[in-house]
């Protein structure tokens, strides 16, 4: 039988291959927005278990919620993107250091 | 032997070898493509997990909608792939402890010691006329109507930052403005030229 | 009327007047301002005459009450109140009347000066600050006071202030008296610190008790706590009193108009010390080591000063520097225990040194302000109403017995052979010397005004007529006291006069050993014409007569062969040139290195650059860390997740 504990190291290991998406990838940004979108997604998959597990509904609005602001996450970042590569003619990681001190 | 664990297994293993070849493939086509198979998996878990609505949203909307915006965008971008995959493998050392030691501590946090179902039974499954969709719904629009609402205007205020960044004007190109249309007066259009009339010889 | 109205009276209708003449003197015009500070004055002089009635005749108790409490910090009370007793209502007398006198010959003295309004507030407002200090019953008021009559004396010794030199002097005694202030800011600090009150009676009260509390200031000394309290007042003293080695602000103040030099040397500013002295006697008596510091100081200004006099040819520095000597006269009073001959002397030095001015000032306006005795001489025929003045005023200063200045002279000198601490001998030697020197430069002065050739110029000689009465009836009316005033040295020192205001202890009372041959003023004139000191005065004035009138071609000649010894006399003992050269420009030098070391380099380099420096260096290393990579914050948020984790897990 399937116990909770699966469904949560399920999410951990998306969360952690995300996140080693996230801080190895030194290319492409996005590479990167992708990798937020399957950091989402591990946390989504956290909440539905919660919420079956426990019976309680809530835990599926906030996917809801979550799905609705990820979406909307997603629709700036690659505005941005692309408003970034308009202006840099790349969107190599590497390349965006403007911040540096 | 029951069908869940086979359902289980089998998606969860696709479902992380897709996240791993999102983050490691060279192609961001490809990537885009295994995120996309990632989403499909997990909506097929969370089925099993009852949550159907949000399933087939994660498809529709994600997948459907998201995705294919990613898509279109790493067309858009053309960049070329071979020399964004480098440095990869250099930054593997660093990553891989941090990453194991992140693995191992969220198994501590997660693992079955804490989760497992001596801890949290498994549900009974609902009967077959269950809606979850309606469950969803009637709980949505009375206890969380505010934060709705609040999520429909973050939606609104996306759109009209995402049209506002990347609004482009064009000095160059041509338009019409229909309220100088309309403004125009007969004496901006016609010019009546006084002259004298030939005569025939 | 209760006391306590009067009392307020009296320090308040100068204020009043100096408001009024100082504020409006433009509205009430130069008559007014005369009109309504004089009044003052009067006023305050009448209450003056009324409390010394009910004090000393109707013997009244002592008053000793607080008016108004300024502020209360931690239990100590900052307060302003009146302390009346017999030495108080003295000094009242003394100072309004003498205040009364100079105001009254202002008028004529000043009559064409364009600053009359500015000056009639500026000494009404010196009397009013003189009348807080001797009124007050705490060390604040009295600091006040003391701090008032610095301030008002540098305003007027400044008066002429488009006179570089005045400006010079008045910068000089206001800086001189700092340096005394800071000593006497210190001794109050201490009565502060160790009697935990500033009211003289709670104080005065205690001092017994810590007559034996040691202090390690530098560790491994021991000071008596008392003594040092007293050697700090004392500091203070010697500065507004002007003894050696702070006395070199008095000469200079001689830049200010002769009334203010008058009230400065005879009434206010400088009886101030002394009077402090005498109203400190319970504490003074408690260390004889201070008693010894008070005496060797004054014996040194008695002598020094006076020799100094000889030299001088400006008519008002003579004065000066007889006034400086007879302020050591009192000092050494102070020192030998017999403050109440010292007050005495104080009063009568009062009265004949203000005399002595005031005359002086009479021959300046006759000469118009021509103040070089070498150019003056046989003046008697011109101004007789001056020169009888002078002379009477001379003579009390030289001690001719029936002269108010033989009694409480003598006194003084009996006083001195009689006590018995460490340096009443030299005192003793030096105060007879000074006799000497004393009648030595008065004649020398005298005679080189008013007797023997007429050396000034032409036309000054056609304009030369006595004063007018404005300034002739003040003379008069000083003169009188001058001769008068000693015959009350019974009732004064040898009948329990101050015996409610000044402690003596038993074994210091030289007075009481003085008293126990003293049968009546006559009988104190025989009793000095057996002692040394009249036949030296009368050597003095013979001295004098010798020198400057049958033989005048023997001082040039004298100070040409002792070259050496004029030239130390002439520069006042290289007083002003070691003020000049050691504190003035090693005050500069070391305002300089601590500018250079302390601010240039400590504060600007090492402190405030120093900081915004090494803000710099330490931001240019870790300015290192922001790559501007995305991946290495990420890489760092992952890290502070990975921590926070850890912890929760371990925990």
């Amino acid at each position: 039988m399937i116990s909770l504990s699966h469904f949560l190291v399920l999410g951990a290991i998306l969360f952690s291959i995300a996140m080693a998406g996230i801080f190895l990838n030194r290319k492409n940004v996005i590479i990167l927005l992708m990798a937020i979108e399957l950091l989402l997604l591990a946390v989504n998959m956290n909440f539905v278990a919660f919420s079956h597990y426990h019976g309680d509904t809530a835990g599926q609005v906030f996917v809801f919620f979550i799905l609705t602001v990820a979406a909307a996450e997603a629709a700036i970042g690659l505005a941005i993107l692309i408003v970034l590569f308009r202006n840099r003619r790349t969107i190599n990681v590497d390349h965006l250091d403007s911040l540096k001190g | 032997m029951a069908i869940e664990p086979v359902i289980f297994w089998v998606f969860s293993t696709i479902l992380v070898l897709s996240a791993g070849a999102v983050v490691t493939v060279r192609n961001p086509v490809h990537a885009v493509i295994f995120l996309v198979l990632a989403f499909f998996t997990s909506a097929a878990i969370w089925i099993l997990l009852e949550a159907e609505f949000l399933a087939l949203a994660l498809v529709l909307v994600y997948v459907g909608a998201v995705m294919v915006l990613f898509l279109f965008v790493v067309m858009m971008l053309d960049i070329n792939i071979a020399p964004l995959r480098e440095g990869f493998v250099r930054n593997l050392w660093v990553g891989i402890p941090v990453l194991a030691i992140v693995i191992y501590e969220l198994w501590v946090v997660v693992g079955e010691k804490q989760f497992g179902l001596d801890k949290v039974a498994a549900p009974a499954g609902h009967a077959a006329d269950y809606s979850n969709t309606k469950e969803l719904g009637s709980i949505l629009y009375t206890v969380y109507m505010y934060p709705f609402e609040l999520a429909a205007v973050i939606l609104l205020v996306a759109i009209v930052a995402a049209i506002a960044l990347t609004l482009r004007r064009r000095p160059q190109t041509k338009y019409q403005d229909p309220a100088q249309q309309v403004l125009v007066k007969r004496g901006d259009r016609v010019r009546l030229v006084k002259m004298a009339a030939e005569k025939k010889q | 009327m209760s006391m306590e109205n009067v009392y307020l009276g009296i320090v308040l209708a100068p204020l009043l007047g100096a408001i009024v003449a100082g504020l409006f003197g433009q509205q009430i015009g130069r008559a007014g301002a005369h009109w309504v500070t004089i009044l003052g004055v009067a006023i305050s002089f009448l209450l003056g005459l009324l409390v010394f009635k009910d004090v000393v005749f109707d013997g009244a108790a002592i008053y000793n009450n607080t008016v108004y409490t300024w502020l209360a910090s931690d239990g100590v009370r900052f307060e302003i109140g009146f302390l009346i007793d017999q030495l108080t209502a003295l000094m009242i007398l003394i100072v309004t009347f003498v205040s009364l006198i100079v105001h009254i010959y202002t008028i004529g003295y000043m009559r064409d000066d364009p600053g009359y309004q500015r000056f009639f507030s500026y000494i009404s407002l010196f009397t009013f600050s003189m009348l807080m200090l001797v009124m007050a019953n705490n060390f604040v008021q009295l600091f006040f006071g003391w701090e008032a009559v610095g301030l008002v004396s540098y305003l007027l010794i400044g008066f002429w202030y488009m006179r570089e030199s005045a400006i010079y002097a008045n910068l000089k005694a206001f800086l001189v008296n700092r340096v005394g202030d800071l000593g006497f800011l210190l001794g109050i600090a201490a009565v502060l610190m160790y009697f935990n009150s500033l009211d003289y009676a709670d104080v005065f009260r205690a001092a017994p008790l810590l007559s034996n509390l040691t202090v390690a200031i530098i560790p491994g000394t021991e000071w008596s706590v008392i003594t040092l309290i007293c050697i700090l007042l004392f500091i203070g003293a010697m500065a507004k009193s002007a003894q050696v080695p702070l006395h070199v602000w008095l000469p200079d103040s001689m830049e200010g108009p002769t009334p203010i030099s008058a009230l400065i040397h005879a009434a206010t500013m400088v009886t101030a010390g002394i009077f402090m002295v005498a109203r400190m006697s319970p504490l003074f008596e408690l260390s004889e080591t201070a008693l010894s510091v008070v005496l060797v100081i004054g014996a040194v200004t008695a002598l020094s000063m006076g020799i100094l006099g000889i030299v001088q040819n400006d008519i008002k520095r003579v004065v000066a520097y007889s006034t400086l000597s007879q302020l050591g006269y009192m000092t050494v009073a102070l020192g030998a225990s017999a403050y109440a001959a010292g007050i005495f002397h104080l009063m009568t030095h009062a009265f004949f040194k203000a005399l002595l001015f005031l005359a002086a000032g009479s021959v300046i306006i006759a000469l118009h302000h021509e103040q070089d005795i070498r150019k003056m001489g046989g003046l008697r025929k011109y101004m007789p109403v001056t020169y009888a003045c002078m002379l009477i005023g001379s003579l009390a200063l030289i001690g001719v017995p029936g002269f108010a200045g033989f009694f409480s002279k003598d006194a003084i000198i009996e006083a001195v052979s009689h006590a018995e601490i460490a340096g009443a001998g030299f005192a003793y030697i030096c105060v007879l010397i000074g006799v000497f020197v004393t009648a030595f430069y008065s004649f020398r002065m005298f005679f080189l005004v008013f007797h023997g050739k007429e050396r000034m110029e032409a036309h000054a000689r056609m304009h030369l007529h006595e004063s007018p009465a404005v300034i002739t009836v003040p003379l008069i009316l000083l003169a009188i006291p001058s001769v008068v005033a000693g015959y009350y040295i019974g009732p004064l020192l040898f009948d329990g006069f101050f015996a409610d205001s000044i402690k003596v202890a038993p074994e210091h009372d030289v007075l009481a050993r003085v008293g126990e041959h003293f049968t009546g003023a006559l009988g104190f004139i025989g009793h000095g014409l057996a002692g040394p000191a009249v036949y030296l005065a009368a050597a003095g004035v013979a001295a004098a007569w010798y020198f400057y009138l049958q033989r005048p071609d023997i001082p040039p000649k004298l100070a040409a062969s002792a070259g050496w010894l004029y030239r130390l006399l002439d520069r006042k003992y290289y007083a002003d040139d070691i003020n000049e050269f050691v504190f003035a420009a090693g005050g500069r030098r070391l305002g300089r290195a601590l500018w250079k070391v302390g601010d240039a380099t400590l504060i600007d380099g090492v402190m405030v650059n120093g900081t915004a420096n090494s803000i710099g260096r330490v931001s240019r290393l870790i300015r290192q860390v922001q790559t501007g990579y995305l991946y290495h914050y990420a890489f760092a948020m992952i890290v502070g997740l990975l921590l926070l984790l850890s912890w929760f897990v371990v925990s």
